[in-house]
């Protein structure tokens, strides 16, 4: 399923400037770009857990910032699922308690499959590995059933054998739960195995916007 | 033990345990304003918070009992020389103890936590209740015990407001300075004794709570 998001917004922390002016479309929209480049702020400013300074963020038909007019939409009504590096699951819970944390209806059941966790959710976060973590992150942002999902490095923890399955379990939420996604990563190999379209970005700046043809090797 | 000393350890606890859940929950919202908000005027409520801490605890008292005595703003409720006396003594005395103790628990919880839950569509008060709270709990625990064994040693506050009634206001505190000030050294032992373990029991436990922090996720800020 591929959405509408409009992203024109200028938002400045510390020396660091991020300026965005982009209609793209999400299927799965890779950020592409070495680190320091504003990926995880533009992430964060969609989310509502950054504010910038002026412009607007729409997503669909839902403006969720718009500075001219005031609108700011709190981040428990904005839709937006996010899974950041540390995944933030909440140490307190089990998985089981992390994945309902926000879920609607028979929905935890569905991710769990997709996402092969049914097996962990009993099990304090504690104990988890790095790729179990990214999947219980992934699970409880989907069983909140998302408008659109943003993903920051989601492998960075994990190691080369774990990156292919969490790889393939991207790729199922895309064609069986159809949520659309922003997938931000400096790995060109992961961009093209599951991008369908790619943003660059490099010192706050879009620099190309386009197909996978645009990633490096 | 004999009756009357198993009489005044159980008055003193359960008045103790009465004062600490009467400050649990406006101690517990001040901890979290003070580490989470800032406000014009925020070190003056601070200041406040703190005073009966420095202050002599007999002044703390006498400002009780100009409150709440006979001619005071809040005569009306009564409560000058009984068990209420005791329990509102110890939960003034106790209140600076747990904001300070439960503050520094609030201000570790990463406030990206919270953002994660909003971002699950949890409402400030959700989110407070769910996330917050438990991960601040060791902090919360910690100054509820302080407060509750400073509760039990309350003594200035206590005789002004509440006096040395036997089997109505009298305290472990007041019965030691009382059984001492009588020449029952035997006594005034045997309640020593009392409270030595009681506030040892709650001050272990306390640092306990306080040195065994939860593991959470590295929560910095992402670039």
């Amino acid at each position: 399923m591929s959405l509408a998001i409009r992203l024109r917004f200028t938002l400045r922390q510390g020396r660091f400037t991020l300026v965005v002016d982009e209609d793209v479309d999400a299927g799965v929209l890779v950020l592409y770009g070495p680190s320091g480049a504003g990926k995880t702020s533009l992430l964060e400013a969609i989310a509502g857990w950054r504010q910038p300074q002026s412009g607007a963020i729409a997503i669909g038909d839902r403006i969720l910032y718009a500075s001219a007019s005031g609108v700011d939409v709190p981040v428990q009504l904005r839709r937006v699922g996010y899974v950041p590096q540390e995944a933030l699951l909440f140490p307190h819970l089990t998985v089981r308690g992390n994945v309902a944390y926000g879920a609607a209806g028979d929905r935890i059941d569905r991710v769990s499959e997709i996402l092969e966790i049914a097996d962990l959710m009993d099990r304090p976060v504690a104990g988890l590995s790095g790729g179990e973590r990214q999947r219980v992150a992934l699970a409880r942002a989907l069983a909140a059933s998302p408008a659109l999902l943003l993903l920051d490095e989601p492998l960075a923890a994990v190691d080369t054998v774990r990156r292919r399955r969490i790889l393939t379990y991207i790729r199922r939420i895309r064609d069986e739960l159809g949520v659309p996604m922003i997938y931000v990563t400096h790995q060109a190999a992961e961009a093209r195995a599951v991008a369908d379209r790619v943003l660059l970005l490099e010192d706050g700046r879009v620099t190309a916007r386009g197909t996978i043809d645009l990633l490096p090797g | 033990m004999p009756t009357d000393l198993l009489q005044v350890t159980g008055f003193t606890l359960a008045m103790a345990l009465a004062a600490t859940l009467l400050l649990l929950p406006p101690g517990v919202c001040l901890a979290w304003l003070f580490a989470r908000r800032e406000f014009p005027g925020k070190s003056l409520v601070e200041t406040l918070v703190s005073l009966p801490l420095v202050m002599p605890p007999v002044a703390t008292g006498l400002i009780l009992l100009w409150s709440f005595g006979a001619r005071g703003p809040f005569r009306s409720l009564d409560i000058i020389f009984t068990w209420r006396a005791v329990v509102l003594a110890m939960a003034v005395m106790g209140l600076p103890l747990l904001v300070r103790t439960a503050r520094p628990g609030f201000e570790q919880v990463p406030r990206r936590y919270e953002l994660m839950a909003e971002s699950l569509g949890a409402g400030r008060l959700r989110v407070f209740r769910t996330v917050t709270l438990p991960l601040a709990r060791r902090g919360v625990a910690a100054g509820a015990l302080l407060a509750f064994s400073r509760a039990l040693g309350e003594f200035g506050a206590t005789i002004m407001i509440a006096g040395s009634i036997p089997g109505r206001t009298l305290t472990l505190p007041v019965a030691i300075y009382t059984a001492a000030e009588t020449g029952q050294d035997g006594r005034a032992a045997a309640l020593l004794a009392v409270s030595v373990v009681l506030a040892f029991g709650a001050a272990w436990a306390s640092n306990r709570l306080v040195r065994a922090e939860p593991a959470m996720d590295d929560a910095g800020e992402g670039a």
